[in-house]
């Protein structure tokens, strides 16, 4: 049986559990890790006082009950597996630098914030800045994947410098807000200002899209780099049809009021 | 010894250590992947003159390509690292890169790699763009078709090359005959290329020549024609016609299969007798004996 640890009841005030990460707890006896310190508000306090230690895995760790506001779940991982069994709170898998974590529910917002690794899954949505930057930092994700197999926020990828983050479901206003470069993939429609003030890097929409003026229509062709990209996702459980994957793509460059080497794919109807 | 009806010497190959790389072509068609790869691979019969020696591997499914389109996997070769590298970007360059719908992708798992994709870039002229995926970089280069996309490093790997076996038959079509059957069983094979026309070359060479200047010439011991000539003779009375068959691999294994492979094709298909060609040993690191290479080999 994988390590568990299983919060016993939500905390009244949003509980930070920095550091508990699969590569951390690894090789640590359960009294140990029973003795890690968590954040109760501004209260120091041991994990113990929160969360019941079962199990003994070496590579994953799983973490059981209301998980809504504890925040900070996975962050800093480097390596191995933590799954998080439900919904988990803000800044989930924030400067993630390896491994997989996987939220089974919704993550909250800020969810791989600063990341540079790994792959941080959400079976359901996520919230608002989804892979964006970390508090008083411009550049957001800088590595990594994000797969979010049911909607998003606002401002996904914002500041975006490298790695890929793909959503099943529909994406919120602004995604890729300054972004310098990577990839976002939008499986469900994306909503308003995409793109904007990016300038570097993809943006794909497969649906109609209502774009800033201050892009500008490129060509109509078949990507090839993005057969890569779609096959890879369809390969990570994502719901990827041969018609996105063979299709053709308007090639709209932006911003123009930045670099204007950004680009949003969108999927033409028909062959 | 000998395999059926055909006389097989008790010699061996002398292979080399080089460098190879395999390159995987994609493209909308099998057609067009074809085109690319016998462009790659053109020109490439030996390093003595063309500074590589490639080949087409085989034909690759959809499923089995990475952006899940026909390709077709080949193999290049040459002496050094460095020089392998140079190679990889001057024919990528000038036959991947051009050719319609194509894209192009590193075809080997290794540690050391060269800088392929990184160098073709500057075609893009500034306007070429990297995407990072799973851990490999490939480059978008905007072309006037659309867009050529070509991963950035290729690994490389120590190979064998000049692995061979020299067939001689009664007449020229039977020496033909028995050497398009052994370079067919060969082709079927992977991790090896045979690199020169159809697989056959009929010009097997000796190192050196009474030329000054001149690093090889033909191997007159073999030539047919010569035979009332040369003292040192190799070629038997009966025998009017000798094909050679180089192979090159990535292992000195797959090189050895192929030659077994050869060997009892080109026995089943009747040639009168079959040998190695080396250098005594003295050169090549490898010696692959026929004696023992296939089970049914007889002493006489």
């Amino acid at each position: 049986m994988a390590l568990t640890l299983t919060l016993r009841e939500p905390p009244t005030v949003p509980l930070e559990t920095e550091g508990l990460t699969p590569d951390r707890l690894a090789g640590l006896r359960r009294g140990e890790i029973e003795a890690l310190t968590v954040w109760h508000g501004n209260r120091r306090e041991q994990l113990a006082d929160f969360f019941t230690v079962s199990g003994d895995g070496e590579e994953d760790l799983r973490v059981e009950g209301d998980l809504r506001r504890v925040k900070f779940l996975g962050a800093g991982m480097t390596a191995g597996r933590l799954i998080v069994a439900g919904d988990a709170g803000m800044h989930t898998g924030a400067d993630l630098h390896g491994g997989e974590l996987v939220v089974e529910g919704d993550a909250g917002d800020f969810a791989g914030t600063g990341m540079r690794g790994g792959r941080l899954v959400v079976r359901g949505s996520a919230g608002h800045q989804l892979g964006g930057a970390q508090p008083g930092e411009r550049t957001g994700m800088r590595g990594g994947e994000i797969l979010v197999h049911g909607d998003a926020g606002d401002q996904i990828g914002a500041g975006l410098r490298r790695g890929l983050i793909a959503v099943a479901g529909r994406v919120g206003a602004a995604a890729g807000l300054r972004m310098l470069a990577g990839t976002i993939v939008a499986l469900g429609g994306l909503g308003a200002q995409p793109g904007a003030a990016m300038r570097r890097g993809t943006i794909v929409a497969m649906s109609k899209v209502i774009l800033l003026p201050t892009f500008a229509f490129a060509c109509s062709y078949r990507p090839s780099f993005l057969r890569l990209y779609l096959r890879h996702l369809r390969a990570l459980g994502l719901p990827l049809t041969e018609g996105q994957i063979e299709g053709r793509y308007a090639r709209w460059c932006g911003d123009g009021l930045e670099l204007r080497r950004g680009e949003i794919l969108i999927l033409e109807a028909g062959p | 010894m000998r395999l059926s009806d055909t006389e097989v010497v008790d010699t061996f190959a002398e292979a080399f250590p080089m460098w190879g790389a395999r390159i995987v072509m994609t493209a909308k068609s099998p057609a067009w992947a074809q085109e690319a790869a016998r462009s790659l691979t053109g020109f490439a019969t030996s390093v003595i003159g063309c500074k590589c020696e490639a080949g087409i591997e085989r034909d690759l499914d959809p499923a089995e390509t990475p952006d899940g389109r026909p390709g077709v996997s080949a193999l290049l070769f040459a002496n050094d690292r460095e020089g392998l590298a140079k190679r990889l970007v001057e024919r990528i360059g000038q036959s991947v890169l051009t050719c319609p719908t194509t894209a192009c992708f590193n075809g080997l798992d290794g540690e050391e790699t060269v800088n392929v994709g990184g160098q073709l870039r500057f075609f893009g002229d500034g306007y070429q763009a990297s995407k990072v995926l799973d851990g490999r970089r490939y480059w978008r280069v905007p072309v006037m078709e659309g867009e050529f996309l070509i991963e950035e490093r290729f690994a490389v790997a120590e190979g064998v090359a000049g692995g061979n076996i020299i067939i001689l038959g009664r007449d020229a079509a039977g020496a033909l005959r028995a050497a398009e059957a052994a370079a067919a069983a060969m082709r079927s094979l992977r991790d090896v290329i045979l690199p020169f026309p159809g697989g056959i070359a009929r010009s097997g060479s000796k190192v050196g020549s009474r030329y000054s200047g001149l690093i090889a010439s033909t191997n007159e011991s073999l030539c047919p024609t010569l035979r009332a000539q040369v003292p040192d003779t190799d070629v038997p009375p009966d025998v009017g016609s000798v094909l050679e068959i180089v192979i090159d691999g990535l292992t000195l294994e797959a090189v050895r299969d192929a030659m077994a492979r050869g060997l009892e094709a080109a026995a089943g298909a009747g040639a009168r007798q079959v040998t190695a060609g080396n250098y005594g040993g003295s050169l090549g690191p490898h010696h692959i004996d026929l004696r023992g290479l296939v089970p049914g080999l007889r002493d006489d």
